[in-house]
C-alpha cells in the first residue's frame, strides 16, 4: 500500500488502543489515560482530515463505512415509503426512490445506493445504475412534479454501469433524457454529492437548483484511475490524476459547479451518520425554504441559469 | 484531411478515448479501402463524399467537408467564431493542456472541436453545430458546450431547426468537472427548444461515445446515424474490462442501435442532405 493511501492508520491505531483500555477495568488511572487518548484521537482526526490530498478524499468518499442514501433517509426522512421500478423493464436497486416527510413537508427523495456486505454490494451493483435506475428516478421526479413536491437527491456512484445489457437498453439515452427533463422541472431540486460523484451517472440525478457536496466527497468527469489509464497510460498514476482533475468539493466551489460545501463530522461522515445527516439536513432545509418562495417558472429559470453559466472559455475580448 | 502537409504526419498524436481506428482518405492517387481491401481510385472516393465506391465504407471526414455537403449551394455563415478554450485547471499530464490546445489549433485551423453556423437546407432555416474529431478526438470541454448551447439558442431566437453532427470520444478530461457540466448545460438549452416546439435532429457519426452520447446526441426529435458508426455510452474496452468477456460482433454499431430502438434511421452520407430535407419538411413549423 502507498503511504498516501494509509492516512487513516494513526486514527485506527488510537481507536484500537482506546478499545483495548476499556477492557482493562475502570480505575482512575485507566480512566485518566483513556480521556487523554480520546483527546488525542479528536485532535489527530481534525489534523488528518483538514489536510487530505485529492486522492485521499477520493478514498474517504469511497470509504466502506461511508453513510449511503438509505442511511441519510433513515435519519432525515420520517415515514419513508420506498417506490420501485421504471414501469418499462425492471427495478434497479442501485437507485432508491421514495417519499416521506422532511422537517414538516412531504418530499421526494432518491439517490444511488451502494451495499455494505458482499451480497448487498452485488445486489446494489456497487451503486452503478443501469438505464432502469435512471428511468425510475425520472418517473419518481415527474410524480413529484405532478404533485408539486420538492425533490432531494443524494449522489454516490462510481458511474453508470458499463455492460452489454445497459448499452442495449440505452444507458446513454436514459442519462440524456434525465438531464433534459430535470431541466424542465418546476419544483425545487436540491442535489448533494455525499460520496463519489462519478461522471454522467452522477449528473443524471444532479441537475438541481442547488448542488452541494459533503466536505470529503468528490465529483469528476472520470475516475482518477480511468483518467490515469488514458492520459498517463498508467492506472497507478491515480494520485496525480486526482490532483490534476480538481475533483474536491473545495476546488469545485471555486469553479461554481458547487453551491455549498457541507461540513463533515470530525473524522469523516462515517464516524457519526446520524449527526452527519443532521448537518446535511440543516443545509438542505434552509435551501428549500429559499427555493419554496419561488414559483415554478422562476425555479426552472434559476436552474437553467445556474447550469448555463458553467464553463471557462474566452470570447474574443470577453472572458467567461 | 488529404491536404494536410507531410511534416505534420511525423507528430505523435496524443491519444484520446477512442474505440477502433477509422481511416481518413490517405495521400496518393489510389486508396486501399480498409474494409473491403479493394484498391480504389481516390478521386472517385472523394467525389463519392468520402465513401468507398466498392463497399460503402464511410471514411472519416472533417467538419468543413460535412458543411460543404449539407447546405444549399454549400453556403453557410459561421457564428461564435471567437469562442476559444482556456486551461482553467492548468492541467498537465505528459504535456500541458495549454500546449496541446495550441498544437491542435495549428493542426486543424480551428479554435476547438466544433463549428457553429446558420444556413438553409432545402430552403429550411437551420442552426448547426458540427464536431471535429481531428481536434482532440472531438472531446467536449467548455467551448464545445458553449457553442452547441449557442447553436440551440440561435435556433430558438430565429425559429430555426437545430442540427448537431456529433463525432466525439466524449468529455474532455483536461477540463475536469467543467466538461461534465456541459452535458447538463446543453441539455437544459435543448429543454427550451423542446418546449418551444422547434425541431432538433441529432446526427451521430463514427464515433459518438461517452458524455456526448449521454447528453445531446441522444436527445434529437430524430436521432440518425451514418452506417456502421460506433455509438455508445461506455467505450467497448471499458465494457470488456468490466464484464471480462468479448463483445459480440457489431455491438454498438449504428445497425445494432437501430435494432435496439435507439435510432430513427441510418443514412448513407451521399443521401444525408436529401433525408434531412425530407425530415425537416415534416418537423419545421409552418
Ligand atoms: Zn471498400
Amino acid at each position: 500500500m502507498f503511504e498516501e493511501d494509509s492516512f487513516e492508520e494513526p486514527i485506527l491505531d488510537l481507536e484500537r488502543r482506546i478499545e483495548a483500555l476499556s477492557d482493562t477495568g475502570d480505575d482512575p488511572a485507566t480512566r485518566n489515560q483513556r480521556q487523554r487518548l480520546e483527546q488525542e484521537l479528536r485532535e489527530i482526526r481534525e489534523r488528518i482530515m483538514s489536510d487530505l490530498t485529492p486522492w485521499q478524499k477520493t478514498l474517504l468518499a469511497r470509504h466502506a463505512k461511508r453513510p449511503y442514501t438509505l442511511d441519510y433517509i433513515e435519519h432525515m426522512i420520517e415515514d419513508f415509503v420506498e417506490i420501485h421500478g421504471d414501469r418499462k423493464f425492471a427495478d434497479d436497486p442501485a437507485i432508491v426512490a421514495g417519499f416521506g416527510d422532511f422537517r414538516g413537508r412531504p418530499v421526494l427523495v432518491l439517490g444511488h445506493q451502494k451495499g455494505r456486505d458482499t451480497k448487498e454490494k452485488i445486489h446494489r451493483n456497487f451503486g452503478m445504475p443501469r438505464p432502469e435506475g435512471y428511468r425510475k428516478a425520472m418517473r419518481a421526479m415527474n410524480m413529484a412534479e405532478k404533485f408539486r413536491r420538492p425533490i432531494i437527491t443524494f449522489i454516490d456512484t462510481p458511474g453508470a454501469y458499463p455492460g452489454i445489457g445497459a448499452e442495449e437498453r440505452g444507458q446513454a439515452e436514459a442519462i440524456a433524457f434525465n438531464l433534459r427533463e430535470m431541466a424542465k422541472l418546476t419544483v425545487p431540486v436540491v442535489a448533494t454529492v455525499t460520496g463519489e460523484g462519478g461522471s454522467g451517472g452522477a449528473l443524471a440525478i444532479g441537475v438541481g437548483n442547488r448542488v452541494n457536496m459533503l466536505e470529503h466527497s468528490v465529483y469528476s468527469v472520470i475516475s482518477p484511475e480511468g483518467c490515469a489509464a488514458i492520459l498517463w497510460r498508467d492506472p497507478s498514476k491515480n494520485r496525480e490524476a486526482a490532483k490534476a482533475m480538481r475533483l474536491t468539493a473545495q476546488q469545485l466551489v471555486g469553479l461554481d459547479i458547487v453551491d455549498a460545501v457541507i461540513k463533515e463530522v470530525s473524522g469523516g461522515a462515517h464516524v457519526d451518520a446520524a449527526h452527519q445527516a443532521e448537518i446535511l439536513g440543516d443545509v438542505v432545509d434552509e435551501q428549500l425554504r429559499t427555493l419554496e418562495s419561488l414559483n415554478g417558472e422562476e425555479l426552472t429559470a434559476q436552474r437553467h441559469e445556474r447550469f448555463r453559466q458553467l464553463g471557462k472559455f474566452t470570447d474574443g475580448a470577453l472572458s467567461a | 484531411m488529404s491536404g494536410r502537409m507531410a511534416w505534420f504526419k511525423k507528430e505523435k498524436t496524443p491519444k484520446q478515448p477512442q474505440a477502433e481506428r477509422r481511416f481518413t482518405v490517405p495521400e496518393g492517387l489510389w486508396v486501399k479501402c480498409p474494409d473491403c481491401k479493394e484498391i480504389v481510385y481516390k478521386k472517385e472516393v472523394l467525389r463519392n463524399t468520402n465513401v468507398c465506391t466498392k463497399c460503402d465504407y464511410h471514411f472519416r471526414i472533417g467538419s468543413r467537408e460535412r458543411l460543404d455537403q449539407l447546405f444549399d449551394m454549400g453556403r453557410y455563415q459561421e457564428f461564435a467564431t471567437e469562442v476559444a478554450p482556456l486551461d482553467p485547471l492548468q492541467f498537465v499530464d505528459s504535456k500541458s493542456y495549454e500546449k496541446r490546445l495550441v498544437d491542435y489549433q495549428k493542426r486543424t485551423g480551428l479554435k476547438d472541436a466544433v463549428i457553429t453556423c446558420t444556413g438553409t437546407i432545402g430552403g429550411h432555416p437551420v442552426s448547426m453545430a458540427v464536431m471535429e474529431y481531428g481536434f482532440m478526438g472531438g472531446s467536449m470541454g467548455s467551448v464545445v458546450g458553449e457553442k452547441v448551447t449557442r447553436a440551440a439558442e440561435q435556433a430558438l431566437k430565429d425559429q430555426r431547426a437545430l442540427i448537431v453532427i456529433a463525432c466525439s470520444g466524449g468529455a474532455r478530461m483536461q477540463e475536469g468537472a467543467l466538461s461534465l457540466m456541459q452535458m447538463a448545460k446543453i441539455s437544459s438549452a435543448l429543454a427550451q427548444l423542446d418546449v418551444a416546439g422547434l425541431p432538433f435532429i441529432s446526427v451521430l457519426t463514427d464515433p459518438t461515445t461517452g458524455g456526448v452520447t449521454a447528453s445531446f446526441a441522444m436527445l434529437g426529435d430524430l436521432n440518425i446515424a451514418e452506417p456502421k458508426a460506433l455509438i455508445g455510452f461506455a467505450g467497448p474496452r471499458v465494457i470488456e474490462q468490466t464484464i471480462r468477456q468479448k463483445l459480440p460482433a457489431g455491438f454498438q454499431r449504428s445497425e445494432f442501435l437501430v435494432e435496439h430502438g435507439m435510432l430513427d434511421y441510418i443514412v448513407e452520407r451521399n443521401k444525408m442532405r436529401d433525408k434531412l430535407i425530407s425530415s425537416l419538411r415534416f418537423l419545421m413549423p409552418n
